[in-house]
């Protein structure tokens, strides 16, 4: 693929990154969109505000993660060296609680009472029920039937921190669905709630603002790799779902235009559409490759003939979804990021994989970029570097691999 | 002048408001959907909205979310509703919005999905999650084409917005009653009339006002202050309670000209009433 000289990737000022991203809503949302814009934008000028969320993300979220040499993971792929970033150490277990730090500081700034939000594998909703508690705010999380099944710890952990949590039984029961009843919620109570969406996805400032605040992995990781091994890394591997904790590595190498940036979706258990959630998929029987709108973002979306969005299959609810954040669609279009997929199978392996050779437990969202990253550091030499971002723990997902074994 | 203006022209010479039902195309199938635009446009219906079923309705509640659903799983495609409208339109000239999610007319094509339309004999188009500074594209193919763009107007909206809004849009300007996704509610809050006296003051266009409107009731409260009063859920809630009954169009008829012209209502709305017959 022909690369195209990408130095930066800002969107304009109505979110647009190209033709993606943008911001597709009922009417009655656009207010509460630029409210949040121009709030947003206040914050982001703002020495005060970010001096308060680095001391929250130091001395409660646990920042900076390190990045670790993963030296048995690095044999037994036998080539270049693999680095983990490790966001699974983070308070809550994953790299979500940058995103919901940086909100609910927002959503504080706006004096808005009820934090509303959707989640999938349920980490985003425990980071949100998180921070909720910090600052005294009512929290309300949305989620897919079948997500409260298979995360069952994480809908526990969310009524501990004093979450409410609603079950979603529309649809496919997913992420999907969980995000459609959120902005239903949103509509109705615009004027005291604070939807904290959790993924790079959604109508604009979202794609942005999540990506700013996600963005201080990659900009730790460069300064750590750069120091550990006093060179830019050959490649940074990340799973994709909406694809936040990709975009927040991603971003700031998106200027050293020699290093790959290579995000993995979930290629589920099969190529045809509706048993996958690979949205860069090519190929007649994938439904990949469609532009559309779905939940007020222009981007890739899994869609059949008539544009009704498809469903989706991972084993991995994080990664479930039927659309991906739109500055991937843009990285993916203009060539400067690659996107490839692992299957259910080949994240159990990875899963496998890390736990045994590095004494780690991924989430199974993260355990898709395992794999990917043994192949791909085993087609570059032993002087170069690898960073595979280490996005969230493993625990949810022990009940779920016990009962696959059994 | 086109169908939707002459229909707002005439009910201004007559005095009375407008009466615009939805209905989910393919609930409970595509071949009632037919005679339902029949029934309803015989019933007094001045306009229709005629909604395509999409997998992700956010702007929906619960009622018109199942209808959805119910048409999905019909397989009811968007060129199935098309071919609806056309049917329906060799009986009727009641004009008709198509009123739908951006992605399944994205994925038509923009400009077939135009022609298509005009063909089938749609007035209108109201896209419910494309705001005008998206729609720039699509208001420019819509208007060669002499298809109407509607856009939706809330509470929420600013001013300065309200009148961006007002010089994209034609036909006639939703106004969306109150914050919150379609489904009836037992009372009008004051927001409605606030937003259509915002609007007058940015725009000649005629203002129907819809989300939550679910009684005769509420139709009549409504047309104190608008030019028309737009009945979804309650309708879509009806056809649901009667599917499979063999007299389902019948008594959607009956059921929209009860809201229209209650029996038990003596207001002087009701004897200005004409009878679609005669037109």
């Amino acid at each position: 693929m022909q690369k195209s000289q990408i130095i930066r990737s800002e969107p304009d000022e109505h979110g647009h990154w190209g033709r993606f991203g943008g911001r597709y809503v009922p009417e009655i949302l656009v207010a509460p969109l630029e409210e949040l814009t121009e709030e947003f934008t206040r914050a982001r000028q703002d020495n005060n505000f970010w001096r308060e969320l680095n001391q929250l993300l130091r001395d409660y979220a646990g920042r900076p993660t390190p990045l670790f040499h993963a030296r048995r993971l690095t044999a037994h792929a036998g080539g270049a060296q693999i680095y983990l970033k490790r966001e699974d150490l983070l308070h809550t277990g994953a790299h979500k609680i940058n995103n919901a730090l940086g909100q609910a500081l927002l959503a504080r700034r706006m004096r808005k009472q009820r934090v509303i939000a959707e989640t999938g594998a349920g980490q985003h909703g425990v980071a949100t029920a998180t921070v909720c508690a910090l600052f005294g705010l009512r929290c309300v999380i949305y989620m897919g039937a079948e997500d409260v099944r298979r995360q069952a710890l994480n809908v526990f952990r969310m009524r501990l921190l004093g979450a409410e949590v609603i079950t979603v039984n529309a649809g496919t029961r997913t992420l999907k669905d969980a995000i459609n009843e959120a902005l239903r919620d949103w509509v109705t109570n615009v004027h005291d709630t604070y939807y904290l969406l959790g993924s790079a996805l959604g109508p604009h400032p979202y794609p942005l603002m999540v990506r700013e605040f996600q963005s201080v992995i990659g900009r730790e990781a460069r300064e750590q790799i750069l120091s550990a091994t006093g060179k830019l890394p050959r490649a940074l591997i990340a799973c994709v779902g909406g694809g936040s904790n990709a975009i927040g590595l991603f971003h700031p190498f998106i200027a050293d235009e020699r290093v790959r940036l290579i995000g993995v979706e979930a290629g589920g258990h099969g190529d045809s559409l509706g048993e996958h959630a690979a949205r860069f998929h090519t190929g007649e029987r994938s439904g990949g490759g469609c532009i559309g709108v779905l939940q007020g973002t222009m981007s890739y979306v899994l869609q059949d003939p008539n544009g009704q969005i498809a469903t989706t299959h991972s084993i991995s609810a994080g990664l479930d979804y039927s659309a991906i954040g739109p500055e991937h669609a843009f990285l993916h279009d203009n060539g400067r990021a690659e996107y490839i997929s692992s299957s259910d199978s080949e994240a159990l392996e990875g899963f496998e994989l890390s736990a045994r050779l590095e004494g780690i437990i991924p989430a199974l969202e993260t355990a898709h970029a395992i794999l990917p990253a043994v192949r791909i550091a085993r087609e570059s030499t032993r002087d170069d570097a690898i960073i595979v971002n280490l996005s969230g723990r493993g625990d949810k997902d022990v009940q779920l691999i016990a009962d696959l074994q059994r | 002048m086109s169908r939707i203006a002459e229909t707002f022209a005439a009910l201004k010479r007559l005095g009375r408001g407008g009466f615009i039902p939805f209905i989910t195309a393919g609930d409970p199938d595509i071949a009632t959907t037919e005679l339902l635009l029949i029934e309803l446009a015989a019933a007094g219906a001045d306009i229709i909205e005629l909604g395509v079923p999409f997998s992700d309705p956010v702007a929906d509640g619960e009622t018109i979310q199942r209808a959805s659903e119910r048409a999905l799983r019909k397989g009811v495609t968007l060129r199935d509703v098309l071919t609806c409208v056309a049917r329906a339109k060799q009986h009727i000239d009641v004009p008709i919005v198509l009123f739908s999610y951006f992605n399944p007319l994205l994925r038509f094509g923009e400009d077939r999905l135009a022609n298509k339309a005009k063909e089938a004999g749609v007035d209108a188009v109201l896209v419910t999650d494309l705001i005008p500074e998206e729609a720039q594209t699509w208001i420019e193919i819509l208007v060669q084409r002499d298809l109407e763009p509607i856009f939706l107007v809330a509470p929420t909206t600013s001013d300065q917005r309200l009148k961006e809004i007002a010089r994209q849009a034609r036909g006639f300007i939703y106004a969306v009653s109150r914050a919150g996704v379609t489904g009836t509610r037992d009372e009008m809050t004051g927001d409605a009339e606030a937003l259509v006296k915002r609007v007058r003051s940015v725009s000649d266009l005629p203002v129907a006002v819809g989300f939550g409107i679910s009684t005769a009731e509420q139709i009549r409260q409504v047309w104190h202050f608008a030019e028309a009063a737009v009945t979804g859920s309650a309708i879509v809630r009806e056809i649901e309670k009667l599917a499979g009954s063999a007299d389902l169009v019948d008594r959607i008829g009956e059921f929209a000209r009860s809201l229209l012209a209650p029996k038990t209502n003596d207001s002087p709305q009701q004897g200005t009433l004409p009878s679609r017959a005669q037109h």
